[in-house]
């Protein structure tokens, strides 16, 4: 007499466990569409069409290492200011302070966070994972421009790089992360359970937020 | 329960072929009878209070001073940690799975539970979780020291090995409280006895059947929050590291979802059981049965959207902040619609002051205090200031402990009788509940004032200007520590012997539990009662 209602008790059971797994892809979908965590886009965006020449807006850099990740990173100038819409270049120095080759990974963030879907890239080294030689000097280049709708109340926004040591993680599972839309679905999963899952978590994630 | 009153019970119920209970430990590893059970969960949680309240002692011995003297930081961490899992998995939740467990058959008419073998299960596993749980801290690097909120990347990335094992044994406690939840759920949906409807049922029922639900939909949530930990931590997942597209502070957002539930899920039964403490010691009906009904949906449903009250300062945009900060307040509404019930109650009753009134009424005071400090820390701008200073341990501990605690004993000194069928020393009692009104309020009233002026939580040592009121703190904190083992002695006085207890053991006492003998035969409503 008790089995029905056993039934759908434990069904509801099941139900909120995949719906606290469920809310991983719901979370990045709704920062996505409000923009609300800072997390920026990395894919690279088309140039704007539009320009707003009345308006002036300051852009600063900062960077900081994860940890003990060995890296250094530097932008030529610690800050600019730009009119929204145009397009403008900021060159980068990066090191590897360390005496063996290591893989870096930058994850940018925009603060004040609704600032970040406002803040388009076309070349980021944060779009790629970047190979670096023992001590080896790198230079990059990053363009991007500010969002002609970028609201009104905001007049200075910062860029910030954190940047990770991730050579001791599967690089291609890692890489399908990041770019998946250069892996087929499955390819870069491997072997790795746990990494297959997230893999697919995240492809999905972008599967849905990019159309 | 001596043998001859066990005795008369089981030749009262001889006729319709029951037996007594087995002998021995294989009569408590065994059993499937709701009353059993009951006492192991209460026996169980009782224990966990005393070792979790020996670790406050550590933290309050080692704050008693500012300095470091005693214990080393990464020890006193684990201690904050560890004492806050104990106490909300270990001795808030068992006790009120234990009352549950007692008390809803028999204020329905049920025989017992609806799955007696699945309510041994969830019992017995739950030893094992905190076996595993206190073992971590003698290992080497310790046991968890990240917060009982485990928040990553405090659990992932810069947690120790032993993380595994603090993992599994959240696992287990989820297991056990969806077990006792479906099966309470199913025993009230199913088992009422003739006549019981809805609107007739106790409130400790109803609050029971909510929490229940509660239970079902939050646990699996935090179950699926310490998976993600686990993968994160051993299986190169990324769901809280930004280094891999995750973000940390989705960690929070999870947790939380589970979290405020959660301390719902820790109040709302000790609303039923003041709901039924009040009325018999006003000697007067409940006032607003209904609205008591309503405002614990509405408790209940209100709790799954004011989570991020938690997270103020982590940045969220400001429709966040002022959304979260109305949802929050809007709950004091029906809140505020019990506290009202509760002294309407006692509005010219004839009131008499037995124990359990004595903590009903104390409970009732000091967890509106509580209350009104939640309000302070909803205001979002203020929130900035009290964020993880001891003013929100101040509020947690003031509904946590002269709350649920507080309602617990209250309970255990209403029904202590009936359990064992013997009245407990009521002078002893009495010292026990006045010692510990006045030593929890010397513990953590000064914890508003230090919190307001700026002392962090979860640290070991402090800025002087705090010493004076720190050593007030840790030695209500002793008083309250030992006021407790008086507690302990009355039990257990109380199960070896004492006055005889008549079925209806309080004049006012209302309801089906008050009309079978006393101690409760080990069978009861085999034939299910008539309800009126
Ligand atoms: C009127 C009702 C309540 C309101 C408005 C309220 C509000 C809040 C707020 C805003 C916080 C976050 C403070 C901060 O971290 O800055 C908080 C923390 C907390 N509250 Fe409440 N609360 C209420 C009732 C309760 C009840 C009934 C319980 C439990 C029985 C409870 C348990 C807790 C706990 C355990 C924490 C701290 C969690 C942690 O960070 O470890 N609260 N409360
Ligand atoms: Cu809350």
């Amino acid at each position: 007499m008790h089995t029905p209602l056993l039934r759908k008790l434990v069904l509801l059971v099941l139900g909120m466990f995949a719906f606290a797994f469920a809310l991983v892809p719901l979370y990045d979908v709704f920062c996505d569409i409000t923009g609300l965590n800072g997390k920026v886009e990395l894919t690279a965006a088309e140039a704007s069409e539009e320009q707003d020449l009345a308006r002036l807006v300051d852009v600063s850099f900062t960077t900081h290492t994860q940890g003990q990740a060995p890296f250094k990173v530097k932008a030529a100038t610690y800050q600019v200011t730009v009119t929204p819409g145009t397009l403008t270049e900021v060159n980068f120095t990066a090191e590897n302070l360390s005496g063996e080759a290591r893989i870096m990974q930058a994850i940018p963030s925009v603060s004040p966070g609704m600032a970040a879907k406002y803040l388009h890239k076309l070349a980021c080294f944060c779009f790629d994972q970047q190979s670096m030689q023992a001590r080896q000097k790198m230079s990059f280049t990053l363009r991007f421009y500010v969002d002609t709708e970028l609201p009104n109340d905001i007049a200075e926004l910062t860029l910030a790089y954190t940047l990770y040591d991730i050579t001791d993680r599967n690089a291609a599972a890692y890489d399908a992360l990041l770019n998946p839309a250069k892996h087929s679905r499955h390819s870069a999963a491997g072997k790795d359970y746990a990494q297959s899952i997230q893999a697919a978590v995240y492809q999905q994630i972008r599967g849905i937020s990019h159309g | 329960m001596t043998s001859s009153t066990q005795q008369a019970a089981l030749d009262q119920e001889h006729d319709h072929g029951h037996h007594g209970p087995a002998t021995g430990i294989k009569r408590w590893l065994f059993t499937t009878n709701h009353k059993d059970i009951g006492s192991l969960y209460l026996l169980f949680s009782l224990l966990m209070f005393l070792i979790g309240g020996g670790m406050a002692m550590v933290i309050r011995a080692e704050l008693f001073q500012p300095g470091l003297q005693l214990v080393d930081p990464h020890f006193f961490n684990q201690m904050t940690t560890v004492h806050g899992l104990i106490m909300v998995f270990g001795a808030v939740m068992p006790a009120f799975t234990g009352l549950a467990n007692w008390m809803v058959p028999m204020m329905i008419g049920a025989p017992d539970m609806a799955l007696p073998r699945m309510n041994n299960w969830s019992f017995w596993i739950l030893p094992f979780a905190f076996l595993i749980l206190l073992a971590s801290l003698f290992m080497e690097g310790g046991g968890p020291a990240f917060g009982w909120t485990f928040y990553a990347p405090l659990s992932t990335t810069y947690s120790n090995d032993n993380t595994a094992l603090f993992v599994f044994a959240v696992h287990i406690m989820g297991v056990s409280s969806i077990m006792g939840a479906i099966n309470v759920i199913v025993t009230i949906v199913n088992m009422r006895a003739p006549g019981m409807t809805w609107m007739k049922l106790p409130l400790f029922v109803w609050t029971w059947l909510i929490t229940a639900f509660l239970l079902i939909a939050v646990m699996p949530v935090l179950a699926g929050a310490v998976t993600m930990v686990l993968t994160d931590k051993y299986f190169g997942t990324s769901f809280f590291d930004a280094a891999g597209g995750g973000d940390p502070v989705m960690f929070q957002h999870i947790f939380w979802f589970f979290g405020h539930p959660e301390v719902y899920i820790m109040i709302l039964p000790a609303f039923g059981v003041i709901s039924t403490i009040v009325p018999t010691f006003s000697r007067k009906k409940l006032f607003g049965y209904a609205s008591m009904v309503y405002a614990t949906s509405s408790i209940a449903l209100l709790s799954f959207i004011v989570w991020a009250h938690h997270m103020f300062t982590t940045g969220m945009p400001l429709a966040g902040e002022l959304f979260f900060m109305y949802a929050t307040m809007l709950i004091s509404v029906p809140t505020g619609v019990k506290v009202f019930n509760w002294v309407a109650t006692m509005w010219r009753g004839s009131i008499s002051f037995e124990v359990p009134m004595l903590f009903a009424i104390a409970f009732i005071v000091l967890f509106t205090l509580g209350g009104f400090s939640g309000l302070m820390l909803a205001i979002t701008p203020a929130d900035f200031q009290y964020h993880d200073t001891y003013f929100v341990v101040a509020h947690f501990h003031y509904v946590l402990v002269t709350g649920a605690v507080f309602s617990i004993m209250a309970a255990a000194y209403y029904w202590l009788p009936k359990w064992t069928g013997y009245m407990y020393s009521e002078t002893l009692a009495k010292w026990h509940f006045w010692l510990s009104l006045i030593s929890v309020n010397i513990l953590f009233f000064p914890m508003h004032f230090v919190g307001l002026a700026g002392m962090p939580r979860r640290i070991p040592d402090y800025a002087l200007q705090f010493a004076d009121f720190n050593a007030l703190i840790s030695i209500g904190g002793f008083a309250f520590g030992l006021s407790q083992l008086l507690f302990v002695a009355v039990v257990f006085k109380c199960i070896a012997g004492g006055q005889r207890a008549p079925a209806k053991v309080w004049d006012g006492a209302e309801g089906l539990e008050w009309e079978v003998a006393s101690p409760a035969p080990y069978h009861t409503f085999s034939t299910p009662p008539e309800v009126k």
